[in-house]
């Protein structure tokens, strides 16, 4: 948990705008202060969409990557609605009025556990805070493995940079690169032995990550994005119906121990 | 610096900008972002005697400047507040109003003769306009009897400061606003969400998971401002009106319609600073036109 973290309101300026594959774009932000404030992986922003009477309310994204020197903020967007459509559409040099970062993130292995072997499972742009929760775990010593799934390769994104933290396991539906099937098809829930399994995608697709692990006794974390207003535990829109009763996605998740949700 | 002190019945608050139930939490969820001690008063979200697990998923969509919500008064209930919230909080320099609601008379009452046990709890608004409950709620604030029914029930047991919430959705909502002052509320505040609801042209269903909801943001705000007006011409208690205040000149346009005071909800959605902004807007704006208490522009739109 890492409800100390303390929020900000903060005017990030765009720095480099990339668009990976077709409708995903990767937003590079700066502070003029030089240094963005500490965030954790799994934690989001709500980010201040302008211009439009239909983009009313700020949209959740949650955190790609802080950089190790925590000069650069990056989020992946995929451009499906009003909101990301907008985003999509920023220049170099615009800024982006962001509040965060909020939530609580994964749950990281404490330093003393040396047979710790994470499995970070994303689909789509789900896989983006498994980038930043690799780049954490890297820095803590341990090699995470990535198993990232698309409906075909394009919808892969950061490749180079999963490759740099870990060992990466691909799926696609339609086989263009990696195994064809889903994730939870994978041969590596076979072959491999994990202590930790961290999920973020389709909902569908995390519902059967949990069971997957919950079979093989690995304890399991997932990242929920159930549409929010407020994203700070004032409104009670984002609920989901757990163990506990209706908690908030976006103040008591986004990321939730699997075992708590009705999911299995 | 003008006079920025309002009075709502015996209550004082140092500026007349409050937050509205259900869009700010307790406050504290808001506590990084903005300096809590700058806000008149913030009024906690609806508290009912029993905990609520309010309605299911979904329960938010966004629509034009606006957003709708069915909630239905998720909560912990009154004891929950009491023993785990009211110690949090009382320590902070602003007035805590909670919002109380309930099925019947007889438990709006009960939870509000809970509040009146916490010595910093000086008012409380009850809400007897909340859209997405199948009992209580909406129920009792639609006509003159329900209200006068609920209000009179609290009033009985209540000494503090009693606001009433009342619903814009009614046919007049001046003659509900007069049947409450007659059970003896001191203020009516107002207005609650518009029943509304959108369809997701995909899946050909509707959104919310109860189908309706309740209205917020801007997009109701000419809607607020009119009943504002409306009833401050006929009620003699304090009007607090809210409805889509997005910023100080919003906030403004209330008070000179009649509002003593203003809620704002939605809008802490998009800024959660927006409170401690308005009231340095409402204070530029005072000094600008050379006045020196808020309490002289109150209503100053109904003179000729």
């Amino acid at each position: 948990m890492n409800e100390k973290i303390k929020k900000h309101i903060l005017d990030l300026s765009v720095v480099r705008m990339c668009e990976l594959s077709p409708g995903y774009f990767e937003i590079h932000l700066i502070s003029a202060c030089g240094t963005i404030p500490e965030m954790h992986p799994g934690q989001f922003v709500q980010v201040r969409v302008d211009g439009s009477p239909e983009t009313f309310l700020r949209r959740p994204i949650s955190v790609n990557l802080l950089t190790v020197d925590h000069t650069e903020l990056w989020l992946l967007v995929h451009a499906v609605g009003a909101g990301t459509k907008a985003l999509a559409c920023l220049n170099e040099g615009h800024t982006l009025n962001l509040v965060g970062p909020l939530g609580n993130g994964f749950t990281l292995p404490s330093s003393d556990e040396y047979d710790t072997h994470p499995l970070l499972v994303g689909g789509g742009v789900g896989t983006a805070p498994l980038l930043f929760l690799g780049q954490e775990l890297s820095q803590r010593g341990i090699r995470p493995t990535f198993l990232l799934g698309g409906k075909r390769k394009s919808d892969i994104m950061q490749l180079e940079h999963f490759q740099l933290l870990g060992d990466v396991a691909l799926t696609t539906e339609d086989g263009s690169v990696g195994e064809r099937g889903f994730v939870t098809q994978h041969s590596i829930w076979h072959t491999d032995a994990f202590t930790q399994v961290y999920t973020c995608g389709p909902k569908p697709m995390m519902v059967n990550v949990a069971r997957i692990a919950h079979e093989q006794k690995i304890p399991c974390e997932a990242s929920l994005e159930n549409m929010m207003a407020c994203g700070l535990g004032a409104c009670l829109c984002c609920v989901e119906d757990t163990v506990e009763g209706n908690l908030c996605v976006c103040s008591e998740g986004p990321v939730f121990d699997t075992s708590k949700l009705k999911w299995i | 610096m003008s006079q920025l002190t309002t009075n709502i019945g015996a209550l004082t608050l140092k500026n007349p900008v409050m937050t509205a139930s259900g869009t700010f939490g307790y406050g504290i969820e808001f506590e990084d972002l903005v300096d809590l001690t700058g806000i008149g008063g913030i009024i906690v979200k609806g508290t009912t005697l029993e905990p609520r697990q309010g309605n299911p998923y979904p329960r938010m969509a966004e629509t034009a400047h606006g957003m709708l919500n069915c909630v239905g008064l998720q909560n912990k209930g009154a004891d929950y507040f009491c023993r785990n919230i009211y110690p949090k909080i009382k320590d902070i320099d602003t007035q805590f109003i909670v919002n109380v609601s309930g099925s019947s008379p007889e438990t709006y009452a009960e939870c509000a003769a809970m509040m009146a046990e916490l010595e910093r709890i000086k008012g409380i608004e009850l809400n007897i306009s909340c859209p997405n409950v199948r009992q209580g709620g909406m129920a009792f604030g639609t006509s003159c009897s329900g209200a006068s029914s609920v209000v009179k029930a609290v009033r009985a047991v209540y000494p503090n400061t009693l606001i009433v919430k009342l619903s814009p959705n009614v046919t007049d909502i001046a003659e509900i606003a007069r049947a409450v002052e007659a059970e003896g509320a001191d203020s009516v505040s107002l207005i609650n969400t518009l029943m509304g609801m959108a369809i997701d042209v995909e899946r050909q269903r509707p959104v919310l998971s109860i189908n309706t909801g309740g209205l917020s943001g801007p997009a109701v705000k000419p809607v607020a401002l009119r009943m504002v007006w409306q009833v401050f011409e006929a009620v003699k208690i304090p009007v607090v009106g809210l409805g889509g205040i997005m910023n100080a000149t919003d906030a403004i346009e209330f008070l000179l319609a009649g509002a003593r005071a203003v809620e704002i909800g939605t809008a802490n959605f998009i800024d959660p600073a927006v409170t401690v902004k308005v009231v340095k807007g409402i204070n530029d704006y005072l000094d600008r036109h050379g006045y020196d208490r808020v309490e002289n522009i109150i209503g100053l739109a109904h003179k000729q």
